[in-house]
């Protein structure tokens, strides 16, 4: 068989690729609506940033816990 | 190479080209040799470069805080502005806007932590040290339990541990039906995730910001070597500049994160001092 294209290394690389999509976009929404929320009230901004925080860590959580993935279940293979 | 550092390897390693090409930088480049090795109650230790560097990090912010606290002048001198700066963005805009009234006990905590992590972070970017303690998972670990030890016993302490646990695992206003749902959520990710993605995102964030770094400046004398071959002329101060262009994003990541670090304790120790709705 004609091998076209070959990839050496971890498949790890490209899973971790996969997996930061949506916790990207996820962070893009929390502070798109938190921008928006401080152009039209700007006094609140103080109130929200706390929200904003925690809801960007949480979802930024998915992508880390994808970094980690391929550590933990790549640990037997050579 | 310890254990887990082997398996580090293997999933980043880059099989390197046998015709003599570019060596790819691997994991190894978080292991330098030993400088010297002791053991004390059967606990191995360690002494490598980057301990050292940590180290000094931790004495030049020490040496800072001192000699601008000295000598305090109604008109600041450059070094008092930069000091009350910083200060005073620890203790207004993270302690006292996102704890709440109750900011005073935690901001000596927030200061030390945003501090520390900033001086050692800035390592990364400094001339021949070049590589940050945070990069190694342990050093942001040990900050992330220190944190994690902290908000969970001031929450304790003011609700009591049975308040605690309900108002974690029965968040006020939710429905019924839906606390199948909302239960295990909440519960994981106050008692697991927070420690862990707060160590983590500080260690990635170093971790990839170092290994950017050395695949554009190894890039840089690879193709430099390589001139006249293949466009190299053309591609070796790309990669130079890259490389450049790579250290100003650093300082952004060093300040980021160790500005995120503080904002994320000082949000968690909030929910740990408010009273329950």
């Amino acid at each position: 068989m004609d091998v076209l294209a070959e990839i050496y290394g971890s498949i790890g690389s490209v899973g971790y690729g996969l997996a930061a999509i949506g916790p990207g976009i996820g962070v893009g929404i929390v502070w798109a609506a938190y921008i928006q929320a401080t152009a039209r009230q700007p006094e609140s901004a103080g109130l929200t940033r706390t929200y904003a925080f925690l809801g960007a860590a949480l979802s930024e959580a998915l992508a880390l816990i994808g970094l980690v993935v391929p550590f933990i279940f790549g640990a037997g293979q050579p | 190479m310890t254990s887990s550092a082997s398996a580090l390897a293997s999933v980043l390693a880059v099989e390197s080209d046998p015709g003599g090409g570019f060596v790819s930088p691997t994991i190894a480049e978080f292991y330098p040799p030993a400088l010297a090795e002791f053991s004390i109650f059967g606990i191995d230790f360690t002494i490598t470069r980057i301990t050292v560097i940590s180290w000094i990090a931790t004495a030049a912010i020490l040496a800072f805080l001192v000699l601008a606290s000295r000598r305090m002048t109604v008109v600041p001198r450059k070094s008092q502005f930069l000091l009350e700066g910083s200060y005073s963005l620890v203790r207004d805009n993270i302690a006292r806007d996102v704890i709440g009234p109750k900011y005073k006990p935690f901001v000596p905590f927030l200061g030390a932590l945003f501090f520390f992590i900033i001086a050692n972070n800035a390592m990364s970017i400094v001339p021949f040290f070049q590589i940050s303690p945070m990069s190694k998972f342990a050093y942001p670990l040990v900050l992330a339990i220190l944190v994690y030890i902290l908000y969970n016993a001031v929450a304790i302490k003011n609700k009591g541990l049975g308040g605690y646990l309900k108002e974690v695992a029965v968040p006020p206003g939710v429905p019924i039906p839906f606390l199948v749902l909302v239960t295990p959520i909440e519960l994981l990710q106050v008692f697991i995730i927070r420690p862990f993605t707060l160590a983590v995102r500080l260690f990635a964030n170093l971790f990839a910001g170092h290994m950017l770094l050395v695949v554009f400046s190894l890039g840089t004398v690879y193709l430099l070597g390589k001139i006249g071959e293949n466009f190299s002329f053309v591609f070796a101060p790309f990669s130079f500049l890259m490389a450049l262009f790579m250290t100003f994003f650093e300082v952004l990541v060093i300040v980021l994160q160790a500005y995120v670090f503080t904002v994320l304790t000082a949000t968690y120790l909030n929910g740990a001092v408010e009273e329950g709705h």
